[in-house]
């Protein structure tokens, strides 16, 4: 039962900030609480709670896996939501504040499930939650981002219950009770109805596709980002993406064990692959830098999806690049969110020489572009590393070539948007704004701290992860 | 047990039909209620002994689906002041045959996949499939907010016609979690759909085109 709490300390938090009266005190309940959850789901790691044999929710290898990553990841932006919740004194932040520890507690749920129904919930769940933070900014871009948010996401998740039930009808086809727990559905394995295991397949791939953001579901994502605060951004492309792309980890367990485990794989890799070359060219047309982000988000779930396709090894540097994507893109929207507030526009038509105006968050944001381009040494170049090596080891040649050359021009993509708006004389309007926007230690820490974990994650991956995602592996490729 | 479910099940997909053809919003809204209430019924009709759990989320599924979900649609619809369709994207005609093919598509479709005997004379399958195809339809081709709502609405019935093969193996706590979340999700519609309205001074989706590459 202790694995609960991972999810009831969120939970409650969120309870607790729906009736907090103070609107000034009440954003320290974020770092409060993504604090104890960082502790929790550390202490969790060393020390695995038992899990009983069909239960619903468990921190298992694969939650122990990631989990963690999104914790981490909601403390540093819970630790930079305070000075800026302070910035934005005119706006209520009692619904921002609950929903964002509503979605920690969710996402938690999420990736502690053990019955596709649960999953289910969850991720339906932390999709609405996300609502009021999309349109926390109040204009009518933001109103126009939320609705295409609702009807795209809210349209690729029903099609993912959808896809649910297919599986719980895959197994009363074949004799089975129709249970969705993942291990009663994998110890049915064989006997599950072929053909309604492959629509399911279809159907949950759509479905957490679209949460994930792989093309061509990603049409939501570069509207949402663009006009979401920072912190949203960052913890909807670290945290809720990877609920998501677990979920199909989860499934694909599943397909395999009915005998099709090809056919997901193939799908995956071909999805991956589109996903990146999708980013890529958008990379290289958009000319606003908080779209980019979004368009290397869909990269980047392009490179989970490759990586899912490529056996255990492949898995194992999945597992791995959801740990660097997560901390790299958190500062990477962080220090963006500082310069989109300091230049007061966002396109390259209207904003450069960020280097002069605000230096710290400029040269933050010149390292995590490299560090998510994977340059070494950062997380993200060991992880593609692997997945480059997964690729070649499997034989497939082609498609880790196509791959590379996503990669490739993406980093075109990403450096000329960069660059344009980090060097160069400031624009006037820009130097007005900028003046207003000091870049205080409570605004450039957080980010800082992101790129370091990120740094760390490269230099000297931690046995323990390993060993952790080593597990998690074990326990998607069960040896018959 | 199976002629009065399947009844209910052409019920529901005539009512497809229909909403595809009409153009008066407030008769779209009523359509996609008299749909929710028959499909909660049809656990009744599924079930020789209705327990208190399927009973409860019977009941439940008419009040919300009946009910909640279109009086909240309803109060958007009369704060954004609209009342018929502007200029659907896809014809009524047009989306009337797509939905009419899909619903042939969907029959044709359902006896491809193996079935249990006990469901194999039931139209739950290929009632699933019309719905969900006649709320892509609307999802795509209505330009109203609310319309599209509908469309998902239907799209939505069409997943619970299909849980419906499931009745005895979901626990009740999922089929409760699945119906708190529609609702809220509904709920949540709602509230953009009056922003909305406030920001672009209609409920023309087709304004929202401010965000393009």
């Amino acid at each position: 039962m202790k694995d609960l709490l991972l999810i009831i300390v969120p939970l409650a938090g969120a309870a607790l900030a729906a009736v907090w009266p103070s609107d000034r005190t009440r954003p320290w309940l974020l770092p409060v609480i993504g604090a104890v959850q960082v502790i929790l789901s550390f202490w969790f790691l060393l020390d695995p709670p038992p899990i009983a044999a069909g239960a619903w929710f468990g921190y298992d290898p694969l939650a122990r896996a990631v989990l963690p990553a999104v914790c981490l990841l909601f403390l540093l932006c819970a630790a930079y939501a305070v000075p800026y919740l302070r910035m934005r004194p005119e706006r209520s932040n009692r619904v921002f504040v609950a929903s964002l520890l509503a979605i920690l507690g969710l996402l938690s749920a999420g990736h502690q499930a053990r019955h596709l129904g649960f999953l289910w919930i969850a991720t339906e769940a932390v999709t609405l939650a996300a609502v009021p933070l999309l349109h926390f900014n109040g204009t009518a871009r933001a109103f126009e981002a939320t609705w295409k948010y609702l009807l795209v996401g809210g349209t690729g998740i029903a099609l993912s219950l959808l896809g649910s039930f297919c599986l719980g009808y895959a197994s009363l086809a074949g004799g089975g009770s129709g249970d969705l727990t993942f291990t009663t559905l994998i110890a049915q394995g064989p006997t599950l109805s072929r053909p309604w295991v492959l629509a399911a397949w279809v159907l949950l791939l759509a479905g957490y596709g679209t949460k994930m953001g792989l093309a061509p579901m990603h049409t939501w994502k570069p509207d949402a980002y663009g006009e979401a605060p920072g912190i949203v951004g960052a913890m909807l492309a670290g945290g809720v993406t990877t609920v998501a792309f677990t979920a199909i980890l989860r499934v694909r367990v599943v397909v395999a064990a009915a005998g099709s485990g090809v056919v997901a794989e193939r799908t995956l890799l071909v999805i991956g692959l589109f996903s990146m070359l999708i980013a890529a060219l958008f990379l290289l047309g958009t000319r606003d830098f908080k779209r980019m982000l979004a368009y290397s988000s869909v990269e980047h779930m392009g490179i989970l999806a490759f990586g899912a396709a490529l056996g255990p090894a492949g898995a194992f540097a999945s597992l791995f690049h959801v740990w660097s994507n997560s901390l790299t893109k958190g500062a990477l929207f962080l220090s963006a969110g500082n310069i989109r507030r300091a230049a007061g526009a966002r396109t390259v038509d209207e904003v450069a020489g960020m280097m002069l105006l605000t230096p710290r968050s400029a040269v933050l944001f010149v390292t995590g572009m490299f560090a998510v381009t994977a340059c070494p040494p950062f997380g993200p170049f060991f992880s593609e590393l692997r997945i480059v090596r997964a690729g070649f080891d499997a034989g497939r040649l082609g498609a880790t070539a196509f791959f590379l050359g996503c990669l490739l021009f993406a980093f075109f993509g990403l450096t000329r948007l960069v660059f344009a708006i980090i060097d160069g004389r400031p624009r006037t309007a820009s130097v007005q704004t900028a003046r207003s926007f000091p870049e205080t230690a409570s605004i450039i820490l957080p980010p800082l701290v992101l790129l370091g974990l990120s740094l760390w994650l490269g230099l000297a991956t931690p046995e323990l992860l390993q060993q952790t995602w080593t597990t998690a592996v074990a326990d998607l490729y069960p040896t018959p | 047990m199976n002629g009065p479910l399947n009844l209910l099940i052409g019920v529901a997909m005539g009512i497809n039909l229909i909403a595809l053809g009409i153009g008066r919003v407030p008769s779209l809204i009523t359509a996609v209620a008299i749909q929710g209430i028959a499909l909660g019924v049809m656990p009744f009709l599924i079930e020789e002994h209705v327990g208190l759990l399927v009973g409860s989320v019977a009941v439940g599924t008419i009040v919300v689906k009946g009910f909640v979900i279109p009086t909240l649609l309803r109060r958007a619809m009369r704060t954004a002041n609209v009342d018929r369709e502007v200029e659907p994207s896809i014809g009524f005609v047009p989306s009337l045959l797509l939905g009419a093919g899909g619903t042939i598509a969907a029959v044709a479709f359902a006896h491809t996949l193996p079935l249990l005997p006990e469901h194999a004379g039931s139209l739950l399958v290929p009632g699933a499939g019309a719905c969900v195809l006649t709320g892509f339809v609307l999802l795509i081709g209505r330009s109203t907010a609310i319309s599209q709502v509908c469309g998902y609405l239907i799209l939505e019935n069409g997943i619970y016609l299909f849980g419906l093969l499931l009745i005895h193996a979901t626990p009740l706590l999922v089929e409760a979690g699945i119906l708190l979340d529609i609702t809220v999700g509904v709920f949540v519609i709602g509230i953009i759909v009056d922003r909305i309205q406030r920001a672009f001074d209609s409920l023309d989706t087709r304004k929202l085109t401010v965000l393009r590459e």
